[in-house]
């Protein structure tokens, strides 16, 4: 178990500044898609400088090896449109609604909302019923 | 010491919470070369818990694989835990003027009070029901769309991928839809 140690402090870490930040705050999230406030846009922008940033300087680091002992190779997603597009539509809708994406979704339930919760129900009922209809959708 | 303290209790600017998300992504390639990303482990609790009867293929796997991923989000709970319940901030979400003003016109008597809306989480019939349906639209969005805000936005525009930006676009234009159409109309 001592090996997974690592994840559950980094995970911790981020539970942690979701709430100090705010953004798993309903709130926040309105005030985000109404442009009322910089501090959503802020806090992803930074994010992603932060993480571009990181990402270029672990490129030029040359073959290096994790704490686990696999190669670090930078993620590749898979090519397609639809699913993406769709997929980010539905879950943006939810989103938008509730105030609430996966990560805050946690650390909301962290904090014993009972009502974020049931969010939680509602989002594992929808990966599911994703999985079952899976071969229907347009991807 | 005492500013320290202070530190804890108090809410994150921008640009402290921000980098630190950021870091999450090289610090998972460090740790054991994983892409930072949260809504994969609805999908790994759906493979623990679904009965060998029942069967969807894409829940069909070896999901202790992921227990590193799961191990994180139970951290993000925990983090949670500390943040919100251990140095809970005792002031209000300190929204911008136009905010308050659209809330107190939507009919909220207290504005940022907490960091979600009694009118929206208070346990009752109406309240659930919409809760869970929205986290229908969430887990099914996330997974149609293979991430979320975490993994697409973060991680997808750090590596700059192309998949991502088209998840974003669909993110976002939902998140308006939603905020400026559903949002009111579900308040009246």
């Amino acid at each position: 178990m001592l090996r997974y140690l690592p994840y559950l402090l980094a995970g911790t870490l981020f539970g942690f500044v979701l709430i100090k930040s705010e953004a798993a705050s309903w709130y926040r999230i309105q005030e985000m898609f109404h442009f009322q406030n910089f501090h959503m846009f802020g806090i992803l922008f930074s994010a992603i400088a932060t993480g571009m940033l990181s990402i270029q300087l672990v490129k030029r680091m040359g073959e290096k090896r994790s704490l686990e002992g696999m190669p670090i190779e930078i993620p590749s997603k898979p090519p397609g449109k639809v699913s993406y597009i769709a997929g980010g539509l539905i879950f943006g809708l939810g989103w938008g609604l509730i105030g609430l994406c996966p990560g805050p979704i946690f650390a909301l339930v962290g904090t014993g909302s009972l009502g974020a919760l049931v969010v939680l129900a509602g989002a594992l009922h929808g990966t599911w019923l994703y999985g079952a209809l899976k071969q229907h959708l347009p991807h | 010491m005492d500013t320290l303290i202070a530190w804890l209790y108090a809410p994150w600017p921008w640009y402290v919470a921000g980098p630190i998300i950021g870091l999450m992504v090289p610090l998972m390639l460090f740790i054991g070369n994983r892409s930072f990303g949260i809504s994969s482990n609805l999908r790994h609790l759906c493979a623990i818990t679904q009965p060998p009867q029942v069967g969807v293929d894409f829940f069909k796997y070896d999901w202790k694989e992921h227990t590193w991923s799961l191990m994180f989000v139970i951290g993000t709970a925990l983090g949670g835990f500390l943040a919100g319940v251990v140095f809970a901030n005792p002031e209000p979400v300190k929204l911008s003027l136009a905010a308050q003003e659209m809330l107190t016109d939507w009919g909220f008597t207290q504005p940022g009070g907490s960091l979600v809306p009694e009118e929206l989480f208070h346990p009752s019939v109406r309240n659930f029901t919409l809760l869970f349906a929205c986290g229908v639209l969430v887990g099914f969005g996330t997974r149609y769309a293979a991430g979320c805000t975490s993994g697409h936005a973060i991680t997808g525009l750090s590596t700059l991928q192309l998949p991502s930006v088209y998840a974003i676009l669909g993110i976002f234009g939902g998140g308006l839809i939603s905020s400026w159409l559903l949002v009111p109309w579900m308040l009246k």
